[in-house]
């Protein structure tokens, strides 16, 4: 491969105010995903934060640190941040850097809406945060259910703010969800079929058809919510006739498939991680891509196992059930995948594999208690309480998270060129599942003791005490975890070991470019005949093609 | 390596796949986002149709004298973008300007006729969109289908004006394809409002 070019000092070439010129008006894949990347982490400090304070206020009954209405805010915005301007940008983000270059192309296919979608986004996030300016953020939480959101009972415009902010972060989303459709269906390299496209960009192209149809319909409810807030329109509006059930229907058609927005890019992750530190293919390549598409086909139509406690009808109740748990076969085929790949490899435990690890274990926990969920006479009992919260952290962090943050570790070495601290990652890898265990497994007990979600506080003698302290030591153990983190990207940037093209021996495209890419990705476009084009490159005596 | 190697869409896509080029794959995608858009504001409607207490009701306000006409005109816009798009590619570009400009005009009718129809609805009717859930969704679901009529015809008009300045060709002018795409999804998707609201719902 070719030698890695020097890459020249930037701020000596170009100066300060030349730096922020290029970051501001790039339209450069790679660097509109770091932009991506890094405004993700300014939002997860945030909304990190927030948790925090949140559960400071839970540590004993009858807290008084903070006054009920902030604290309604406060997990408003956490929810609203961690879902619109933390999770689904870094997966997108991550995907911007990666699509391209996995898949052989010299750019994502509209690099100018590419840009589009990240400024959409950052402005977005900010329109919701400025909704403080008005005396308080939206206390209407994530979910936002009418009527809490008319007029009659949230006054000020924060919540208008938070409507308008999601709603142009929405559309950048929606750029994105298109522009990687294009990208992946129209620009493979030569000789790349659909069969041979390596698994994350796969997994990228379901998460953007999702994208395609299930945030049009959010943008509609949301402009929804302004009509009804600033013309007068009804349609929340339960005083003259308005339906706050529509709101659910159409607020979740939009969230359960946002679940899987937020979490098949994680897939996609690990599934290029653990078959290279595993040293072998991924096993049943043909299954998993077709277990990531009927996940992305079946979660279009589990919306409702939100609203079983609403009182649907017993028709409803039970095609929602059964569509639910019919998700779990297709989940189901990923993990004996991913435990069959491993299965005789010689495996690694490096940082990557190690997060690999956490997601499996972790995702699983949460896919159990989801299925519990799923029972619509079960979840009557505990809709509404800590069980939940406990199980939809459990998906998000055990499979998002530890996804994403294996797909971090493994990827950061071709980013900047340099190798991450192993011992810092492992330091990160242990706090974060043991601080991350004990915040959201006391949850669950908490839950079926009865305490509901967003409450305040709560009186001595319910029994939920010690289990709310468990949880609030778990949140602290996993400050430093994420501050270890931050440090070890900063540190590592500088001062990290140089990691050459190829640090992991992988297999796929990425890898047989420089660490940091040239800004053109490739010098030639390579030409594709396998799933591994960068083993049969090295092994031009036992290439893969044979063999598929 | 020159910049034209280096161009993000110079390698041609893989057709044994896919025979579409880029930017008609994101125009598909973007139209299938459009579906979900407006299937969303027509559940909408649907769900409030008839649970009015206070009127004016559909059958009540609507009539269906300019509708009709405004739908014509809609209809034959496909027609006559069609005819644009075929002068192009036969190199024609007076006939394309020609044809392309009628159907800037038809679309432009047709929003006359929305507002007409509209200006009677307030005037006459005193139905607004916060009179009663009729209105509300009405004007939403009309007021949006209106409104893509409109981007419509603002691209169209761009295209216009660049077939005039620099000249459009069947290979340069990529963009008139994509534009009479979402013409005619507009087109249809009018053929389905106009069958909820003037049709099934009154």
């Amino acid at each position: 491969m070719a030698i890695a070019e020097q890459q020249p000092d930037a701020v000596a070439t170009l100066g300060w105010t030349g730096v922020l010129h290029e970051w501001t008006t790039t339209v450069d894949h790679k660097k509109i995903g770091i932009l991506y990347v890094l405004m993700s982490l300014v939002f997860l400090v945030v909304a990190g934060l927030e948790a925090i304070l949140m559960r400071c206020q839970l540590l004993v009954p009858r807290n008084d640190f903070l006054p009920p209405n902030t604290f309604n805010q406060l997990f408003t915005m956490h929810g609203t941040t961690m879902v619109f301007f933390v999770g689904m940008p870094i997966l997108i983000g991550v995907g911007n850097y990666l699509v391209p270059l996995m898949i052989g192309a010299r750019d994502m296919a509209f690099p100018r809406m590419n840009a589009l979608g990240f400024w959409a986004t950052l402005f977005g996030g900010i329109l919701v945060y400025s909704s403080y300016a008005t005396g308080g953020a939206p206390a209407i939480g994530w979910f936002a259910y009418a009527p809490l959101t008319e007029r009659t009972f949230a006054r000020s415009a924060a919540t208008d703010l938070w409507a308008l902010g999601l709603l142009v972060s929405g559309i950048g989303t929606l750029t994105s969800g298109i522009n990687f459709i294009a990208t992946i269906l129209g620009m493979r390299a030569p000789g790349m079929t659909l069969r041979k496209i390596p698994f994350f960009p796969w997994t990228m192209l379901w998460t953007s058809v999702q994208i395609v149809f299930a945030i049009p319909p959010l943008t509609a409810a949301l402009i929804m919510v302004l009509l009804d807030r600033n013309l007068g329109a009804h349609f929340f509006d339960t005083q003259n006739g308005g339906s706050a059930y529509l709101w659910q229907h159409l607020f979740w058609f939009f969230g359960h498939p946002e679940v899987y927005i937020l979490v098949l890019p994680a897939f996609g992750m690990v599934s290029e991680v653990i078959p290279v530190f595993s040293r072998k293919v991924l096993f049943g390549y043909e299954f998993m891509a077709a277990a990531t598409a009927a996940i992305a086909f079946i979660s279009m139509g589990v919306w409702a196992h939100h609203m079983f406690a609403v009182g649907m009808s017993k028709t409803l109740d039970l095609y929602f059930a059964a569509a639910s748990l019919l998700v779990s076969i297709p989940t189901g085929i990923k993990f004996f995948n991913w435990l069959a790949t491993m299965y005789g490899g010689k495996i690694r435990f490096a940082s990557p594999m190690l997060f690999a690890f956490g997601f499996l274990s972790m995702f699983l926990i949460g896919g159990l208690t989801g299925i519990m969920l799923a029972i619509a006479p079960f979840n009557f009992q505990l809709s509404d309480s800590y069980f939940v919260v406990g199980h939809f952290h459990w998906v998000l962090i055990g499979g998002t998270l530890f996804g994403l943050f294996s797909g971090l570790h493994y990827w950061y070495p071709k980013v900047t060129g340099r190798m991450l601290s192993e011992r810092l990652a492992q330091w990160q890898f242990w706090l974060l599942l043991i601080g991350f265990m004990l915040t959201f497994g006391p949850m669950h007990i908490s839950g079926v003791l009865g305490m509901p979600r967003r409450i305040y506080t709560y009186d001595a003698n319910r029994g939920w005490e010690f289990w709310n302290q468990i949880t609030t030591l778990g949140a602290l153990i996993q400050v430093p975890s994420y501050a270890l983190f931050v440090i070890n990207i900063t540190w590592s940037y500088f001062k990290g070991k140089p990691a050459g093209d190829d640090p992991w021996n992988a297999w796929t495209l990425e890898w047989a470019t420089t660490s940091p890419p040239p800004s053109y990705n490739f010098e030639e476009i390579p030409h594709v005949r396998s799933r591994r084009p960068l083993w049969d490159l090295k092994y031009p005596d036992d290439p893969d093609w044979k063999y598929e | 390596m020159t910049a034209t190697t280096l161009s993000s869409r110079q390698h041609a896509p893989e057709s044994e796949d896919i025979p579409l080029t880029v930017t008609q794959i994101g125009m598909i995608a973007f139209l299938a986002s459009e579906v979900a858009f407006f299937s969303t504001l027509i559940v909408a409607y649907l769900t409030f149709l008839g649970k009015d207490t206070i009127g004016p009701t559909p059958a009540e306000a609507l009539s269906l004298r300019v509708p009709l006409v405004s739908t014509v005109f809609l209809l034959s816009s496909s027609g006559a973008i069609y005819l644009a798009e075929r002068g192009l590619h036969s190199a024609r570009p007076g006939a394309f300007r020609k044809w392309w400009a009628l159907t800037i005009l038809l679309g432009a009718a047709f929003l006359a006729g929305t507002l007409y129809e509209w200006s009677e609805l307030i005037g006459v009717h005193r139905l607004t969109i916060s009179r009663n859930l009729f209105g509300t969704t009405f004007y939403t679901l009309v007021g949006f289908h209106a409104l893509h009529v409109t981007c419509g015809i603002i691209a169209m008009l761009v295209l216009l004006g660049l077939s005039w300045r620099c000249g459009l060709s069947a290979t340069k002018g990529g963009g008139v394809e994509l534009v009479s795409w979402y013409w005619h999804f507009v087109d249809a998707v009018w053929l389905v409002v106009f069958s909820v609201v003037y049709w099934w719902g009154r």
